[in-house]
């Protein structure tokens, strides 16, 4: 078996051969020509052809892809017919008294440089259109025509890059996926897999070998891998994958849009955990009303030194744009215990798990604190930020906490930068203390997110990490829902709300209980958002 | 010639799409449309020159029309800014 890495532009898996995307070579040789006049006259003839057949496709994607996305048709067309395109073609044809094929290379060249030389992404990734109306000039001029041939069987097509023209004029019903040495996940081809709902892996680069055509392949477009003749393991796991990502679309299907409500009425807010901002598409893809928590730890974990302000805002605006205006819950940094990262200079801890971690760090080293809450605010103008903070234990940890955010708030405003003034605050209640204080906690803040993982392992005193212990754990044990019934009373005594960002939210034999309770949200991973707005609609 | 200044406000800027909606546009006209950024200028008709600028989200353009339906077009393509950019 041959695996090879690549970047993933559309989840899926799809298994089947593996068909080289064959163009048909051509040279463009520099001649001479005496007519110019004829040869520009030849020029505007097959430009005008190219025109027409680009109008074709564009009524094709429209039908395929939808308007926005057919829409590069369009401009592909205004491409071939813009003035300054058109008048280097011209010159080179008539001042070097060359063919028309060589002017077209020329001309395309050029442009193709212009957009290469841009200083943004997206302008560059534009150099592959210039590319593609050009080749299609060129093929009309040589008389050649590119294509896949005959396509038997579905299967995946491999290539070194496809053009947009190229991916919208395959026979959709006869391709699995798309495996690419190059490309960018801005490319219209990888917009347009998207749209088309096919798996397609890019930027797999020269470990794409031609020889490869035919063989047996499988796209794991959810980790951007391509497998060449897969071994019986790997195989009898991606079909399993495929099998449960067919399912969930099928889910999709049926649940987007609609409600978590149960048969008699009770709504509840369904969430998604998220840990980096590359996982908001999967939580827009799976229907979550919003972020119930976005672990803002990565930024931490990702980097050699502390993240920056600017880093920080730059990426919880992100997320809040993204979101529009859905809530986005970000807990603070909750470095420390299983999570360390160098920088911090922590020193090493017989019990870390009781340590210096979370809220501790950031209470006693408030110059890190600080810096985070200003993002925080600042991001918080662009979108619905709320922000929670982890391993509460006191009602004088978040007195303190208010204090250091009236600081920040004073400081923004002395130098005029803009940020949101009432953000809501929440707490994670996750220490079997902060339970028994939540009365006076719930007066205090907006919310609680009860983390479970932590808070069972505290008040069970069992430590996860160690599976001798494994009889005697009990996810479901009566006191750690007693610990969470008991939250749940004190914050709505309290007029706070509730939820659960813990593994335990997405416990699908709990959900009946936890509505019962009456909790107000529930957190799960986003693959898990479909399954529980399922499970709810069965409750009564 | 009549103008109008605008602070591009899509976040992906002045792309391709919006590019050959607005190039669409100011082909109707009879008047010369140009778009300046800073130094750079292009003519609104031509989608390589306005690609070309690269106009981003946040930066100032200049939109001018000179020609014999110049305010009617000054007054739409204003519009068209305002709705799509």
């Amino acid at each position: 078996m041959i695996t090879i890495c690549g970047k993933s532009v559309f989840g899926g898996v799809s298994i089947g051969k593996l068909m080289f995307y064959k163009r048909k070579d051509k040279v463009i040789k520099r001649t001479h020509v005496d007519n110019v006049d004829e040869e520009w006259a030849r020029f505007q003839k097959a430009k005008d052809t190219a025109v027409a057949q680009l109008k074709g496709l564009y009524e094709k994607a429209l039908d395929d892809v939808g308007e926005a996305n057919a829409m590069i048709f369009e401009i592909h067309q205004m491409m071939l017919e813009d003035l300054d395109y058109l008048e280097s073609i011209e010159n080179i044809i008539r001042t070097q008294e060359v063919n028309a094929e060589f002017a077209v290379a020329t001309t395309a060249d050029n442009f193709q440089k212009m957009f290469a030389a841009m200083d943004d992404a997206y302008m560059q990734g534009r150099a592959a259109d210039v590319k593609d109306v050009s080749e299609r000039v060129l093929d009309i001029l040589c008389g050649v025509s590119a294509g896949m041939g005959e396509m038997n069987e579905p299967c995946i097509i491999a290539a070194d890059d496809l053009a947009p023209s190229e991916t919208v004029q395959l026979d959709k019903s006869k391709v699995l996926g798309f495996a690419t040495m190059y490309g960018s996940s801005n490319s219209h081809t990888a917009i347009l897999a998207r749209t088309m709902n096919i798996p397609a892996v890019i930027g797999l680069g020269e470990n794409l070998l031609q020889e490869y055509d035919g063989r047996d392949a499988i796209i794991d477009g959810f980790t951007g891998t391509l497998y060449i003749d897969p071994d019986e393991e790997t195989m009898k796991e991606m079909q399993d994958k495929r099998a449960k990502d067919l399912e969930q679309k099928a889910l999709l299907e049926q649940l987007k849009g609609k409600e978590n409500v149960t048969k008699s009425g009770q709504k509840i807010n369904v969430y998604a955990n998220i840990g980096n901002v590359s996982d908001v598409g999967a939580v827009l893809k799976n229907d979550a009303g919003g972020i119930g928590l976005f672990r803002s730890e990565f930024l931490y974990l990702e980097n050699s030194d502390f993240p920056t302000e600017e880093q920080q805002f730059s990426v919880y605006k992100q997320v809040a744009e993204n979101m529009a205006g859905k809530k986005v819950i970000i807990r603070t940094l909750d470095i420390g215990a299983d999570k360390q990262v160098d920088y911090f200079g922590l020193d090493k801890e017989d019990n870390p798990a009781l340590g210096y971690r979370a809220i501790r760090i950031c209470l006693t080293r408030p110059e890190i604190f600080k810096t985070q809450l200003r993002a925080l605010y600042r991001a918080a103008v662009y979108g619905n930020i709320s922000i929670m903070f982890p391993m509460i234990i006191s009602v004088k940890e978040v007195l303190r906490i208010k204090e250091i955010i009236a600081e920040v708030k004073e400081e923004l405003k002395n130098e005029g930068i803009p940020y949101k003034e009432d953000v809501e605050l929440g707490i994670m209640i996750e220490t079997p203390a902060s339970v028994m204080i939540s009365r006076e906690l719930a007066k205090e803040v907006d919310f609680f997110s009860v983390g479970t993982n932590d808070l069972t392992q505290y008040t069970l005193a069992i430590d996860r990490q160690n599976s001798k212990l494994d009889e005697f754990y009990d996810p479901h044990h009566p006191a750690v829902l007693a610990m969470i019934k008991m939250a749940a009373e004190n914050a709505h005594a309290e007029g706070a709300w509730i939820g659960i960002c813990g593994e335990l939210g997405a416990d699908l034999e709990l959900t009946e209980e936890f509505l019962k309770m009456g909790l107000d949200e529930l957190s799960v991973s986003p693959s898990m958002v479909l399954p529980l707005r399922k499970r709810i609609r069965e409750c009564e | 010639m009549k103008e109008f200044k605008y602070v591009i406000t899509d976040p992906e800027g002045i792309h391709a799409r919006p590019a050959g909606i607005l190039v669409k546009q100011a082909a109707g006209y009879q008047s010369a449309v140009k778009i300046a950024k800073g130094e750079k200028s292009a003519d609104a008709k031509r989608i390589f020159g306005v690609m070309g600028l690269g106009v981003k989200t946040g930066e100032e353009v200049t939109v001018t029309a000179d020609g014999a339906d110049e305010d009617k077009a000054i007054a739409e393509l204003e519009a068209f800014f305002k709705e799509n950019l």
